[in-house]
Order: C-alpha cells, then sequence, then structure tokens
C-alpha cells in the first residue's frame, strides 16, 4: 500500500517547504492573483451599478425575489462545510491523513463564509439596512420575528463565521511561532509574532491547546450541521410547492459536505502545484479525499431520490408540479445539468485508475461544484416560477447580467481571498505534519521490531 | 536562595525523557520538580506520563462558557418578547420554546467556543513574554528542557544535562 507521507522527511526540512511556501510559489500564483483581481473587478462593477441604479437592473421582481444570489449564497454557505468536516470530524475519527490537507480546507470554510455572507447584503439591495437581519431586542421598536428561519440564519452564520475563525487561528498558533522563529527581520516577521502570543511549545501550552482544540472540534460539527439545517429550513419551513419538505436539512448538509469535499479536490491540486507541495499533498492523500466525496456524492444522490419521491407521492399537486416543470419546463437543462453533475459525473471517482489522475479530478470536482450550484439554482427558482398562485406561472425569471456578473465575481473574491491567506499563512499544518512523520516511523520501528522478534 | 534558569536542548524525545526521569530520581537539593519545563515542536503525550499529572482545566471554561451562552441567549429572546407582551399573539404563546430553543442553541455554542478560548488562553499562560531561556531550534527539530532552580543546584543539574549529551546548554547570568 501507498504511504500518505514518507516518514523519514526531516522536521526541518517541513519548515523549509512550508516557509518557502510564504516567499517562492511558482509564476502561476500570480496569475491567479490577477485573474481574481479580474473576476471580482466585475462583480464590484455590477454591485456598484445595481446600488445606483436600483434592484430592477437585477432582473428581480415579484415573484422571483431571491433569484441567483441566494441561490449562490446557499452554495457558498455549502461549501464552508468543508472544513469543518475535515478538520473536526475527521480529528475525532483521528484519520491523521487530513493532517497536511486540513488547514487550507479550514481557512476555504472562513472565507467561503466571508462571501456568502455578501450575498445577503447584495440581495437586499439597502445595504446600510443589513443589520436589520441580526437578532436583537426590540428597543427600537422593529420587533425582530425569533420564529422566522431567516432570522436564525443570521445567528447561525455569525456563530459558525466567528467560531470558524477562532478555530483556524488557535490551530495555527504553533505555526505561527515556527514563522516568527524562523523567518527574516521584516513585516511578516512582526506579524507572526504579534499573532503567535508568545508560544513557546511548553508541555502546559500543548496539553491545554490539545484540550482547547478538540472541544471546539466538538463544537463545530452540531454548529456546522445547524447552520446547513437552518439555512435548509429557509426554504422547509415556508408553505411554498416544492419546499415544504421533511428530508430538506439532512439533503442540504449533504450537498454542503459534497460541495465542500470537491473544492477541497480543486484546490488540494491547484495549491499542490503552485506552492510545490507535492512531498505533502500526496497522491494516496488526494485517492483518500477522492473515495469520501464519491460516498459523501451517493448519499446526496440518495437524499435526491427521497426528495423527488415524498414529492411525487405526496398528493401534494402544486408540489409535483414544480417538480415536472423542473423536468420539462423553461429551467429543464438546468436541472438535467444538476442530476449530470451530480450523480452521473461523481461515479468517474469509483474507478480506481481515475483516483490519482490530477488532470481528471481537477475537471471532475469543477463539474462537481457546477453540478452543486445547479442544484442551488434549482431549489430557489423554480419553486417562484411555479408557485400556488396561477400568475406567478407566466412569470420564469431569466437573471440579467448583473445577476450573473455578481455570481462570477463572488468567485474572483474568494479566490483572491484564499490566495492571500495562503500566501501570508502557512497553508500546510508544520507541527500537525511533523506529528503524523513522528508516530509513523515510531509504528515504523515497533514493526520492525515485532518482525525481527518474530524471526 | 536566589533561582536561575537554565535550558538544554536534546536531538529527540528518549534523551530528554531519560533527562526528566533521572532529575526527578536524583533529589537534588534547590530543585523543585514541578519548576521543570518541556519544550517541543510537537504534542506528544508520552510527556504527560513522564512529567507526572498536571491536568487542563479548559473544560471547565467551556462548560461555564456553554451554560452561560445558552442562558444569555435564552434571556435575550424571552425577555424582548415578553417585553412586548400586550403586543396581539392570537392565543399564541408569548414565549414560545421550540422556535427560541433555536438561538439557545447557537448562543449555547457561541459562548462555549469564545470561552473555551478564554480559557485555553488562561491555562497555557498566553499571551506570555518571551521566556528569559529560548531557542529556536524547539520550532524545528529539538526537545528543550527548561529548569528553574536554586543557584547551589544548578551545577548538578546542569551535569545530568551534559551526561545526556545536550545539544546545547543555556544559562541565566547569574545575579
Amino acid at each position: 500500500m501507498e504511504k500518505d507521507i514518507r516518514e523519514d522527511i526531516a522536521w526541518a526540512k517541513i519548515n523549509g517547504d512550508v516557509l518557502k511556501s510564504l516567499e517562492n510559489p511558482r509564476k502561476l500564483y500570480w496569475v491567479i492573483i490577477f485573474a481574481a483581481l479580474a473576476v471580482f473587478g466585475v462583480g464590484i462593477g455590477c454591485e456598484v451599478y445595481q446600488y445606483r441604479t436600483g434592484m430592477g437592473v437585477a432582473n428581480l421582481d415579484n415573484p422571483h425575489v431571491w433569484g441567483l444570489y441566494i441561490a449562490t449564497f446557499i452554495f457558498w454557505i455549502g461549501m464552508s462545510h468543508s472544513g469543518t468536516l475535515l478538520s473536526a470530524i475527521l480529528h475525532l475519527m483521528h484519520a491523521d491523513w487530513r493532517k497536511p490537507i486540513y488547514r487550507f480546507a479550514e481557512a476555504m470554510t472562513t472565507f467561503s463564509l466571508m462571501t456568502a455572507g455578501l450575498f445577503v447584503m447584495v440581495h437586499i439591495g439597502r445595504l446600510w439596512q443589513f443589520y436589520y437581519s441580526l437578532p436583537y431586542p426590540n428597543e427600537r421598536g422593529i420587533w425582530p420575528n425569533f420564529q422566522s428561519p431567516l432570522l436564525w440564519d443570521a445567528m447561525a452564520i455569525f456563530t459558525y463565521l466567528s467560531s470558524s475563525v477562532i478555530f483556524l487561528y488557535v490551530g495555527m498558533i504553533p505555526d505561527l511561532a515556527i514563522c516568527r522563529d524562523h523567518l527574516h527581520p521584516g513585516w511578516r516577521k512582526k506579524l507572526y509574532t504579534l499573532l503567535s502570543l508568545g508560544w513557546e511549545g511548553t508541555d502546559r501550552q500543548w496539553r491545554n491547546f490539545r484540550v482547547t482544540y478538540l472541544t471546539v472540534a466538538c463544537f463545530l460539527i452540531p454548529l456546522a450541521v445547524s447552520v446547513h439545517s437552518i439555512v435548509a429550513s429557509d426554504f422547509a419551513m415556508s408553505q411554498q410547492p416544492g419546499w415544504h419538505v421533511t428530508s430538506f436539512p439532512p439533503y442540504f448538509v449533504a450537498g454542503a459536505l459534497y460541495s465542500g469535499c470537491a473544492a477541497i479536490i480543486t484546490l488540494f491540486i491547484i495549491l499542490r502545484y503552485v506552492f510545490k507541495f507535492e512531498e505533502y499533498m500526496t497522491l494516496p492523500i488526494l485517492k483518500k479525499t477522492v473515495r469520501l466525496t464519491f460516498a459523501i456524492a451517493m448519499v446526496w444522490t440518495y437524499l435526491n431520490a427521497v426528495e423527488f419521491a415524498s414529492v411525487w407521492y405526496s398528493h401534494d399537486g402544486a408540489s409535483k408540479d414544480v417538480l415536472i416543470q423542473k423536468m420539462t419546463g423553461p429551467y429543464s437543462f438546468a436541472w438535467w445539468g444538476m442530476i449530470f453533475c451530480g450523480s452521473i459525473v461523481p461515479l468517474i471517482l469509483a474507478i480506481k485508475r481515475f483516483q490519482t489522475n490530477i488532470p481528471v479530478l481537477l475537471v471532475v470536482s469543477l463539474l462537481l461544484n457546477l453540478g452543486m450550484w445547479l442544484e442551488r439554482w434549482m431549489i430557489v427558482s423554480p419553486t417562484f416560477s411555479h408557485g400556488y398562485y396561477p400568475w406567478t406561472w407566466d412569470h420564469d425569471q431569466w437573471p440579467s447580467l448583473v445577476q450573473w456578473g455578481m455570481v462570477f465575481g463572488s468567485f474572483g473574491w474568494f479566490t483572491l481571498l484564499f490566495m492571500i491567506f495562503c500566501k501570508v499563512f502557512p497553508s500546510v499544518s508544520m507541527y500537525e505534519v511533523k506529528e503524523m512523520v513522528y508516530h509513523r516511523s515510531l509504528h515504523l520501528k515497533k514493526d520492525e521490531t515485532a518482525e525481527q522478534g518474530a524471526h | 536562595m536566589s533561582k536561575r534558569h537554565i535550558l538544554a536542548m536534546f536531538s529527540n524525545f528518549e534523551d530528554a525523557e531519560a533527562v526528566i526521569y533521572e532529575l526527578r530520581a536524583a533529589n537534588i537539593q534547590g530543585f523543585n520538580f514541578d519548576d521543570l519545563t518541556l519544550k517541543s515542536p510537537i504534542e506528544h503525550h508520552e510527556v504527560e506520563v513522564v512529567l507526572g499529572e498536571r491536568p487542563a482545566k479548559v473544560q471547565w471554561f467551556t462548560l461555564g462558557g456553554a451554560l452561560m451562552g445558552g442562558l444569555l441567549g435564552f434571556w435575550l429572546i424571552s425577555g424582548a418578547q415578553a417585553n412586548f407582551y400586550a403586543q396581539m399573539k392570537g392565543g399564541k404563546p408569548i414565549v414560545p420554546l421550540p422556535p427560541n430553543f433555536i438561538l439557545t442553541y447557537e448562543m449555547f455554542i457561541l459562548g462555549g467556543v469564545f470561552i473555551s478560548i478564554l480559557g485555553f488562553l488562561i491555562c497555557a499562560g498566553l499571551p506570555a513574554k518571551r521566556s528569559p531561556l529560548y531557542s529556536s531550534m524547539v520550532s524545528e527539530d529539538q526537545i528543550g528542557i527548561l529548569v528553574k532552580a536554586d543557584e547551589s543546584a544548578i551545577a548538578n543539574i546542569k551535569k545530568v544535562f551534559l551526561n545526556h549529551e545536550a545539544l546545547e546548554i543555556q544559562e541565566e547570568a547569574g545575579k
């Protein structure tokens, strides 16, 4: 069996390789940064235009009040679940192969949430009234509705974002101390000195660090599940046809893990090349991530089938009409695209020789996320265009270029934040890779000793 | 008697463990075993066996933070709802428990996470000033043993370090 990582990598080399990534990435890094800036610029331009002209330019109207904005909001919230999966769930399961790749997945969580938050602001149009969605008491007489899932959403996302940022930061403290100790004087050294809080790796620090990391991981798992369940409740607790489905929360959580895992594969491949991490982000680790993604893809496919079946056999005519309209109406290309990308394409991941084929995996992972984005769009728009009132039925809405531009721009914003993070902070956890190497070399020694004893 | 620090660096955990066992067994006058600190580049579970029990108390902060967060959340929400009990609710409860549970739950987690981090900082003694003796090799691949002891004990401790082939020894200047 291939090894996840070589046991004989010197600890000094691990430091050296990761610290080098902060200073000397491949040229592709700068290409990605400039491309992301350009794409983000498109989004900014669209937002400025919409802000100055009015929401009409987004082609949002009644009944189409959410459009691509909320669909993309759900997409980015879903993407954020990968970090929790890799850091928290796999940490509790002692899956140590996650160690070289969990840091960037955690960063992905944070930046996805920051991107998702933008869409809430963008879709309300009046940016200065964003704070109306926050749950705070009634002294100003605005009477927030504490029984509304939209308000739960605001609170859940705030909790998730702040906890994720803290989790990412705390997990990085020992690595920040490494950067402080081994980088040349300059702004970076000052930054790391400040952020490492005087960490010296004492037994007291490590002991408390371990307990804290485990505790926060235990909190993050139910939190992540609650966040996407609450996002699902935005739909499922309404009376709209096609949304009022009991299986929505687990369906959303599975979809979130699915798109997050697919994004991890994409970013794994990019970071591995750009930062020359071939020794740490190894093909056996990629293979494990691919298998995990395949398993989640099948869960998502099953839950999709459950959702269709429960609508089909529910004797709820309006919901059934929405389902038929999705399959055969103006959105059918996107719905079938979702089925193809989300349920058919992942079958490629089951084929062994493709599980480590980087070009194939890059394309497949992008297609999977296209499928997951289409899924979110197919949750939001078809229901609005085929509600209980017949007057909604002739309101097929095609998103305007402003909406598309903003969706496009969000990918630039995310990529920009993510790539800047990877250049400023270590995207591979040095101390955890050392732990992985240390424990594996101990096992190896034990096996060798046992073998010698047997002879 | 004035206290002084001495730091020795070792290339692996086995050597460092052997030194700690010897220092404990040597029963050196003027040296309290609790004043020994191990510094390492990675977390090393076996250290707890060697150093003896030094429990972490972060979980108590977590428990307190989570309970406080949950209670505060419920109090804020139900307080806001009850404040307006004159509002027509159509016979529905003024403080409905099932929907309030959601925000209480979120606040429970928020409180738990935030106070755990506070507990971590307090228990781990962070943020901290750089200790008088430190080697950047601790964050690379060496294990450090920092000892605070009476001036009279330093020579004996140093002898133990040298016996185990310490890679480097740093001493605080005498006063």
